[in-house]
C-alpha cells in the first residue's frame, strides 16, 4: 500500500513533461530552453504571438509559459485565442507587469498561474511542475496520503501511523497544499498565495516559520522525516 | 491698436457683444420710428380738431348772418396772428379774401379734408421778399422757401363759393424733427456706447484669455511652478483659472512624483547594483575554491533579490500615488484582515518572544483592496516586532481596531524605544529615509512609505505618534458611505 503511494509520486514528480516556451526575448528563451532540459523536461520555443499560438494549436503541450507582451500577437490573446478553442493545457504567465489588478487580468484571460518577471527558476520550475495535470486531478480526492501520513480534506482530520495530529485551521490548509503536491518542490512564494492568499512580500521569513511549526507537529515523534527543506527552493513533503 | 482690432472681432465675448449692438440698433431704430409717427399722429389730430372747432364758429355766422357775417369773421380772423389758415374763393378758384396768398394747385378743388398736406403760401410773406430780393435770379426757389405745408378743410357754399379753413403745419413738423432729432442724438449715443462697452469688454476679456495663454506657454515651456493668474474677482475666468491651477499642482505632485522616483533609483539603487558588481569582480579576481565560488554567486543572487524587492516597492508606491484602479477596490473585512496578518506573524513573533495581541470587536468594513491592506498592515506590524525588541520590558505589540470619531481606526503600537524626535517620526514615512539606529536591520527603507501610500489610496491617513515608551502607527479608515 505504502509502496504503492510513494510510486504514484515520484511518477508525478520526475515525469517528464512537455513544455512550449513562447518568449520575445532569445537569450531568456534560450536560458529556459537550457533549464528546463537539465529539470528533465522538454522545451520548445517560439519566438512571437503567431508562431506560439500555431505551435500550442497543433502540439499536444503538458503546458505552456507564456510571456505577456510579445510581438505580433499579445500574450494574453494567444491564451484566450487557445482557450475558444477548447484548449485546456496549463498556462504560466510571465509578466514584467506584477500588480494585483494585471494579475487578475492575466488570469481571466485564461492564465493558471502568473510570474511576474524578474523571477528565480527554481520558482518557474516549481509552479510549472505544480500545473501538472496530473496535480489538477488530485483536486477531487478527499483523502490525500503521503507514506503514512493521511489527510481527511472532509472530517479535517490528520493522522500519521494511525496517530491523531491536531492542526490549527491554516496549519491544515498548508498540509492540504503541499500533500496535494506530494513529491513536488513547493516554494514559500507559492504557499503564501495558496495558503494565504496574498501576493506580497512579507519580508521577514513568515513562512518557514509556519512551516517549521508544521513539521514539528508531523515529525515529532514519528521516524522518519517526511516535510523536505529544498534548498534554494522551497518545500517537498515526501514519504522516506 | 489696428492690429489689434481684428483680434477683438474673433473673441466670443466681442462677436456676442457685436450681435447684440446690431439687435438693438434695429430696436432703437423701430423705436425711433414709432414714436415720431405716434407725436405725428397726435398732433395732427390735434391740428384737425382746431380746424373743425373753426368751422363750426365759422358755420355758426354763416348761420346767423349769411355771408357777409362769414366773410367778416373770416377777415378778422385772418388778421389774428397765428397758424390758422382762412380762405374765400369764388367757384373758379380765384382767391377773393383770407390769410393766404397762393396754394399749390389743385387744393381747392378737393372737397372735405384734403388727404395729403399741401403747400401754401401767406399773404405778405412771400410778396415781401420778393420785393426785397428782386436781384435774385431764381425767384421760384424763394417762392419754394417761403411756402409752407399746411392741412385744410374745403367746403363749398350754397352759392359755389369756397371756403377753406387750415392750419399751418409748421409747429409738428419742428416738433416732430425735435422729437426726431432727440431720439437720433440718444441713439447715437447708445450706440457709441455699447460699442464702447464692448470694446473695452472685449478687450478685458482678451486680455484675460492673453494672460492664461501667456502663463500656459510658460509652463509648456518647463516651469511646472508657474500658475495662471487668479484676478480675485470671481468671475467664470477665475473658476477657469482656478480648476487649471488644480489640475496643475496635480499634474506638477505627479511630476514630482516621478521624479523623486527616478532620483532615487539613481541614488538608492545605484549603491547597491555597486555592491553586487564589486562582489563579482571580487569573486573572479584570483584563484577561489569551488565553495567561495558558491558562496559569491549566492551572495550575488540575495543581492539582486533584494534590489527587485526595492525596485518592485518603488513601482507600487508610484502606481498608488499615481492612481490606482477602481477595479481593485472592493468591500474589505479590515477585522478579517487584523486576524490573518496577526496569524500570519504569530509564530515568528512567538519566535522572536514578542507578544501580539489583538482587540477586533465587531464589523469594520471598507471600500479597499484587500491585499494592499494586507500589505501595509504586515509592513507595519513587522516593523513594529523588529522594534519592540529593545524594549526594557517584555516586548509587546498590541494591534487595535476601533472606532474613534466616525472613524475607523486601525493602531500598531509598540513597547521599544519608539522615534523621540518628532522630526524623524515626520521623516520616516518618507522613501528611503532610514534612521540612524535602523540602518542595521534588513530592509529597503520603504515598508511604511508604502503603507503610506496604500493609505492614501484608500482616502485614509497613516499617522505616527509616540506611544511613550513605544512607536504607536495608526492607519485611520473613512468609514464605508451608506448605500454603496
Amino acid at each position: 500500500m505504502n509502496a504503492n503511494i510513494m510510486e504514484q509520486a515520484e511518477i508525478a514528480y520526475s515525469g517528464a513533461m512537455k513544455i512550449l516556451v513562447i518568449e520575445d526575448d532569445r537569450e531568456a528563451a534560450e536560458y529556459l530552453e537550457k533549464a528546463l532540459a537539465e529539470a528533465g523536461h522538454t522545451a520548445h520555443v517560439a519566438g512571437d504571438g503567431e508562431t506560439g499560438f500555431a505551435l500550442a494549436d497543433s502540439g499536444d503541450y503538458d503546458a505552456m509559459i507564456v510571456d505577456r507582451m510579445l510581438p505580433r500577437r499579445d500574450g494574453l490573446s494567444v491564451i484566450a485565442g487557445l482557450r475558444s478553442r477548447g484548449n485546456t493545457t496549463p498556462v504560466l504567465i510571465l509578466s514584467a507587469l506584477g500588480e494585483v489588478d494585471d494579475r487578475v487580468t492575466g488570469l481571466r484571460a485564461g492564465g493558471d498561474d502568473y510570474l511576474t518577471k524578474p523571477y528565480a527558476f527554481s520558482e518557474l520550475l516549481a509552479r510549472i511542475e505544480v500545473l501538472n495535470r496530473r496535480a489538477a486531478s488530485r483536486e477531487a480526492e478527499t483523502v490525500y496520503r503521503t507514506g503514512d501520513l493521511e489527510l481527511d480534506r472532509l472530517s479535517h482530520t490528520v493522522r500519521r501511523a494511525s496517530q491523531d495530529i491536531t492542526l490549527q485551521p491554516r496549519e491544515f490548509r498548508l498540509l492540504e497544499y503541499l500533500m496535494r503536491h506530494a513529491g513536488q518542490v513547493v516554494t514559500r512564494t507559492m504557499l503564501l498565495e495558496n495558503v494565504w492568499d496574498y501576493h506580497f512580500d512579507p519580508q521577514t521569513n513568515v513562512i518557514d516559520v509556519h512551516v517549521s511549526r508544521l513539521r514539528g507537529k508531523i515529525e515529532k515523534g514519528f521516524d522518519s522525516p517526511i516535510l523536505h527543506t529544498v534548498r534554494g527552493a522551497g518545500y517537498m513533503l515526501k514519504a522516506g | 491698436m489696428a492690429l489689434r482690432l481684428p483680434a477683438i472681432m474673433k473673441t466670443t465675448a466681442a462677436r456676442l457683444s457685436a450681435l447684440y449692438l446690431i439687435l438693438f440698433t434695429l430696436c432703437a431704430v423701430l423705436l425711433v420710428f414709432y414714436m415720431t409717427s405716434l407725436s405725428a399722429r397726435m398732433l395732427t389730430g390735434q391740428t384737425m380738431e382746431t380746424i373743425n372747432e373753426e368751422v363750426q364758429g365759422l358755420g355758426s355766422a354763416y348761420q346767423r348772418g349769411g355771408l357777409p357775417l362769414l366773410v367778416r369773421t373770416i377777415e378778422r380772423r385772418s388778421r389774428q396772428p397765428g397758424a390758422n389758415l382762412y380762405l374765400i374763393a369764388d367757384a373758379n378758384g380765384r382767391i377773393l379774401s383770407g390769410n393766404v396768398q397762393s396754394l399749390q394747385p389743385g387744393v381747392l378743388n378737393t372737397d372735405g379734408w384734403t388727404e395729403i398736406p399741401f403747400s401754401y403760401q401767406r399773404f405778405g410773406e412771400g410778396a415781401d421778399r420778393r420785393n426785397t430780393n428782386s436781384a435774385d435770379p431764381e425767384p421760384a426757389q424763394m417762392d419754394v422757401e417761403a411756402r409752407h405745408n399746411a392741412i385744410a378743410v374745403v367746403l363749398r357754399l350754397p352759392n359755389q363759393m369756397i371756403v377753406m379753413v387750415g392750419r399751418d403745419l409748421g409747429e409738428p413738423e419742428r416738433f416732430r424733427a425735435v422729437v426726431r432729432r432727440a431720439l437720433m442724438v440718444a441713439l447715437g449715443m447708445m450706440g457709441l456706447g455699447a460699442a464702447l462697452i464692448w470694446y473695452f469688454v472685449g478687450r478685458t476679456a482678451l486680455r484675460h484669455i492673453d494672460n492664461v495663454s501667456e502663463a500656459s506657454r510658460r509652463i509648456m515651456g518647463g516651469d511646472l511652478s508657474g500658475r495662471l493668474p487668479v484676478t480675485g474677482a470671481g468671475d467664470e475666468f477665475d473658476r477657469l483659472s482656478e480648476n487649471l491651477n488644480t489640475m496643475l499642482a496635480r499634474i506638477a505632485n505627479l511630476n514630482e512624483g516621478l521624479k523623486q522616483v527616478s532620483d532615487n533609483i539613481a541614488h538608492d539603487l545605484k549603491t547597491p547594483l555597486t555592491r553586487l558588481r564589486n562582489r563579482a569582480e571580487a569573486a573572479l579576481s584570483g584563484q577561489q575554491k569551488p565553495a567561495e565560488y558558491r558562496a559569491a554567486l549566492e551572495g550575488t543572487i540575495a543581492e539582486s533579490d533584494q534590489l527587485i524587492r526595492t525596485f518592485n516597492a518603488i513601482l507600487m508606491i508610484s502606481r498608488l500615488e499615481a492612481g490606482y484602479s477602481a477595479e481593485a477596490v472592493s468591500k474589505v473585512d479590515l477585522a478579517a484582515a487584523v486576524r490573518d496578518v496577526v496569524e500570519l506573524y504569530e509564530p515568528v513573533a512567538e519566535e522572536a518572544g514578542v507578544g501580539l495581541e489583538t482587540a477586533a470587536a465587531g464589523s469594520f468594513i471598507v471600500d479597499g483592496n484587500r491585499e494592499l491592506v494586507a500589505q501595509a498592515l504586515s509592513n507595519i506590524v513587522d516593523n513594529a516586532m523588529k522594534y519592540s525588541v529593545d524594549s526594557t520590558e517584555k516586548p509587546m505589540v498590541r494591534v487595535t481596531l476601533e472606532r474613534v470619531a466616525g472613524e475607523i481606526r486601525l493602531s500598531v503600537i509598540d513597547n521599544g524605544q519608539g522615534i523621540p524626535d518628532d522630526g524623524d517620526r515626520k521623516r520616516v514615512t518618507e522613501r528611503f529615509v532610514r534612521l540612524e539606529k535602523s540602518r542595521s536591520q534588513p530592509g529597503s527603507g520603504l515598508g511604511l512609505s508604502l503603507a503610506k501610500a496604500i493609505m492614501k489610496f484608500h482616502h485614509g491617513r497613516l499617522e505616527l505618534s509616540s506611544a511613550n515608551p513605544g512607536l504607536s502607527v495608526i492607519m485611520t479608515f473613512p468609514e464605508r458611505e451608506a448605500g454603496k
